[in-house]
């Protein structure tokens, strides 16, 4: 009987999550980032581009350049001499020099720091974002994500620009894709997989225990799964006694 | 350690004696573990009580820790949590137990009401141990509400905002009350600090006291069982229960098990998918809290969406308070709403199992769609479903004491 009804309840609970769905309803279908968070390697080249493309203008305050050194496995002073600003020791975190209120006055809008931009944000609308800037009209930069984002395309130089093709749907014109009007210095292929290396270490930022967390939760499920046989063997001993 | 065995055995004993004399330790335990009888035909919905228990500990002793580390104040909390993330020692493993904790509170404490539901555990003589628990479900609302404003991102800001705009829909009084909670003119740095004498003090020492009345009023009768009949109706020549059996060492070596299969399952979700797609801990939560930026959706942590869907199924916003409201009140009275005959849907018509089922429906149902952005034809769909989570209290109260019923055994069905 209570076998029979949990069947039910939970025969409702499938049948009624998978009827109408009423999660993701954001509409946008996102390419997958398709990035391994344990790859290193990624990890490196990623930190390397933050660095160096990110980093004037967006802080990542709750991240220490210790931990980057311990985790990336490069050495502190490498990590001091090509990854931080001048005149900050290993164990500050990663601010930058600019302060908000003359960010704000230049660019319009503060840059948010990047800490855990991964963690809101998500892999894969940050992957898509990287790669939908397009020089619009005006000759300005845009972003097919953030519509009249502030930033600008800051790897330009790297995927080069793109346009716009528009087509009309429903009597609006609306973008269809973006085409690379003018190539970079780097091929597609290339641009993609760095924008892949750049998320694959803002998700390392949004999360430095991640590959701990996964490593010592294999470890604590075996112990879980070694635990629960013995709780189960001598529950089974000792209710051989009852009836 | 020369000593023979006996000796120190004898040693114990004497021990034992010299502290049963000062403090009942000895009476207490026979009392309350090893003489007091459970029924023999626990299922799986009876490891829930013993689970909850277990997640209490576990939330004030992870609590413990992290205060050792937050900073109650509006411009370092985010920070600070994050620097838990980081920085602390393991300050990510007792993190994420905590929030993973709160939300297998909730999940826990809903299987154990649902398991009332189906065998009438809160039905006479058991409606104070019902109210008990209610009233730990109430406060444990309130304790996840501002623990949840403690990380202080934008849906702890705006979750807030929500929720303390509520009591503005009472007349007269409703303005002057949110300025009170709030301690400020909106929600500011203390609003946070009083969240968290109250997260981390006052509700966590209500709760304990809860749950101890909680427990003694279950001693008082024994528990309930699956087929909804008293044990102690049957009792051989000593006195004691046919059908009961020693809920030490029987229940406590079955609920070890349980520990182990639940901490599979808590394990799992904590190592390897602790945000649960957005679900235990929202995206937006990690955008630091601004007065200025309202997110695009805002919506309350899962356990409280069903509530959420049901203000939002009302148009008028005191209507709306009112309903919630009285959500949450109606349940207070299901002792006195039921009034079949026989307590365990084991024996009840298909009546009950039918209103049950899509009682149930509803509640999870109204959980998701309070979650959702809410376009009009969901909307319409929270209303359905607002009527039948109210029209479940309505008709058990009319059709339970006409409904059918099967004969109920006299002992348990094991």
């Amino acid at each position: 009987m209570s076998k029979q009804s949990l069947i039910i309840i939970l025969s409702l609970v499938a049948m009624i999550s998978t009827t109408s769905p009423v999660f993701g309803s954001g509409g946008e279908n996102l390419e997958n980032a398709n990035i391994n968070f344990r790859d290193t390697a990624a990890v490196q080249r990623g930190a390397k581009w933050f660095v160096n493309y990110c980093f004037s203008c967006h802080s990542a305050s709750y991240m220490r350049y210790n931990r980057l050194a311990e985790d990336l496995g490069i050495d502190k002073d490498v990590v001091l001499r090509d990854l931080a600003f001048a005149d900050v020791r290993i164990g500050d975190t990663m601010d930058i020099a600019m302060r908000p209120k003359d960010s704000e006055a230049w660019l319009g809008k503060t840059p948010p720091d990047l800490s855990v931009i991964s963690r809101s944000r998500g892999n894969d609308w940050l992957f898509a974002y990287m790669k939908s800037f397009y020089q619009d009209e005006s000759g300005g930069w845009n972003n097919l994500m953030l519509p009249n984002a502030s930033m600008p395309h800051v790897l330009w130089q790297l995927q080069g620009i793109q346009q716009p093709v528009w087509s009309t749907h429903d009597e609006r014109a609306v973008i269809e894709h973006l085409e690379l009007a003018s190539p970079g210095l780097q091929s597609p292929q290339e641009y993609e997989q760095t924008v892949r290396d750049l998320v694959t270490f803002l998700d390392y930022l949004g999360e430095p225990s991640k590959v701990k967390r996964k490593n010592v939760g294999i470890w604590v499920m075996l112990f879980l799964v070694l635990f629960t046989l013995v709780a189960y063997a001598l529950k089974v001993e000792y209710w051989r006694d009852v009836h | 350690m020369a000593k023979p065995a006996s000796t120190l055995a004898k040693r114990a004993d004497e021990l034992m004696n010299w502290i049963d004399k000062r403090l009942p330790v000895t009476a207490f335990w026979n009392a309350t573990m090893t003489g007091y009888y459970a029924p023999k035909n626990f299922n799986f919905w009876y490891y829930m009580g013993s689970l909850a228990l277990l997640v209490l500990v576990m939330q004030i002793f992870t609590g413990i820790f992290l205060t050792m580390h937050y900073k109650p104040s509006a411009t370092e909390a985010f920070a600070s949590v994050e620097y838990i993330m980081r920085d602390v020692d393991w300050g990510w493993l007792i993190r994420y137990m905590h929030t993973t904790g709160a939300s297998f509170f909730f999940i826990l404490v809903y299987l154990h009401m649902f398991r009332s539901l189906l065998y009438g555990s809160h039905r006479k003589p058991r409606e104070l141990l019902w109210i008990f628990g209610m009233l730990i479900y109430v406060a444990l609302m309130a304790e996840a509400f501002m623990g949840y404003v403690l990380p202080w991102g934008q849906m702890s800001y705006w979750g807030a905002q929500v929720i303390i705009n509520l009591f503005g829909a009472i007349p007269s009084v409703g303005d002057a009350l949110t300025e009170w909670i709030r301690g400020d003119y909106f929600i500011s740095d203390a609003t946070l600090n009083r969240f968290f004498a109250l997260h981390v003090i006052a509700i966590p020492l209500a709760l304990l006291g809860l749950v101890l009345l909680h427990l003694v009023a279950l001693r008082e009768n024994g528990s309930n069982n699956p087929d909804g009949i008293e044990i102690k109706a049957n009792k051989d020549e000593n006195g004691l229960p046919k059908d009961g059996i020693p809920f030490h060492p029987y229940y406590t070596v079955k609920d070890i098990f349980g520990v182990g299969m639940f901490l599979l399952l808590f394990a799992f979700v904590l190592f390897f998918w602790p945000e649960v797609g957005g679900i235990f801990l929202e995206r937006d939560n990690f955008i630091p809290a601004t007065p200025l930026v309202t997110p695009e959706h805002i919506m309350p942590v899962w356990y409280f969406t069903p509530y959420y869907a049901i203000l939002k199924a009302v148009p008028d916003k005191l209507l709306g308070v009112i309903l919630m409201g009285s959500s949450i009140v109606v349940l207070f009275f299901l002792p006195w709403l039921d009034r079949s005959p026989v307590k365990s849907i084991r024996y009840k018509g298909a009546w009950y199992k039918v209103m049950l089922a899509l009682f149930t429906i509803a509640f999870i149902r109204l959980g998701m769609l309070g979650m959702a952005e809410g376009t009009p034809a969901q909307t319409i769909e929270m209303r359905v479903w607002t009527f039948v989570y109210f029209s479940f209290f309505i008709l058990l109260f009319f059709l339970s004491p006409r409904g059918k019923t099967k004969p109920v055994p006299d002992r348990v069905t094991h």
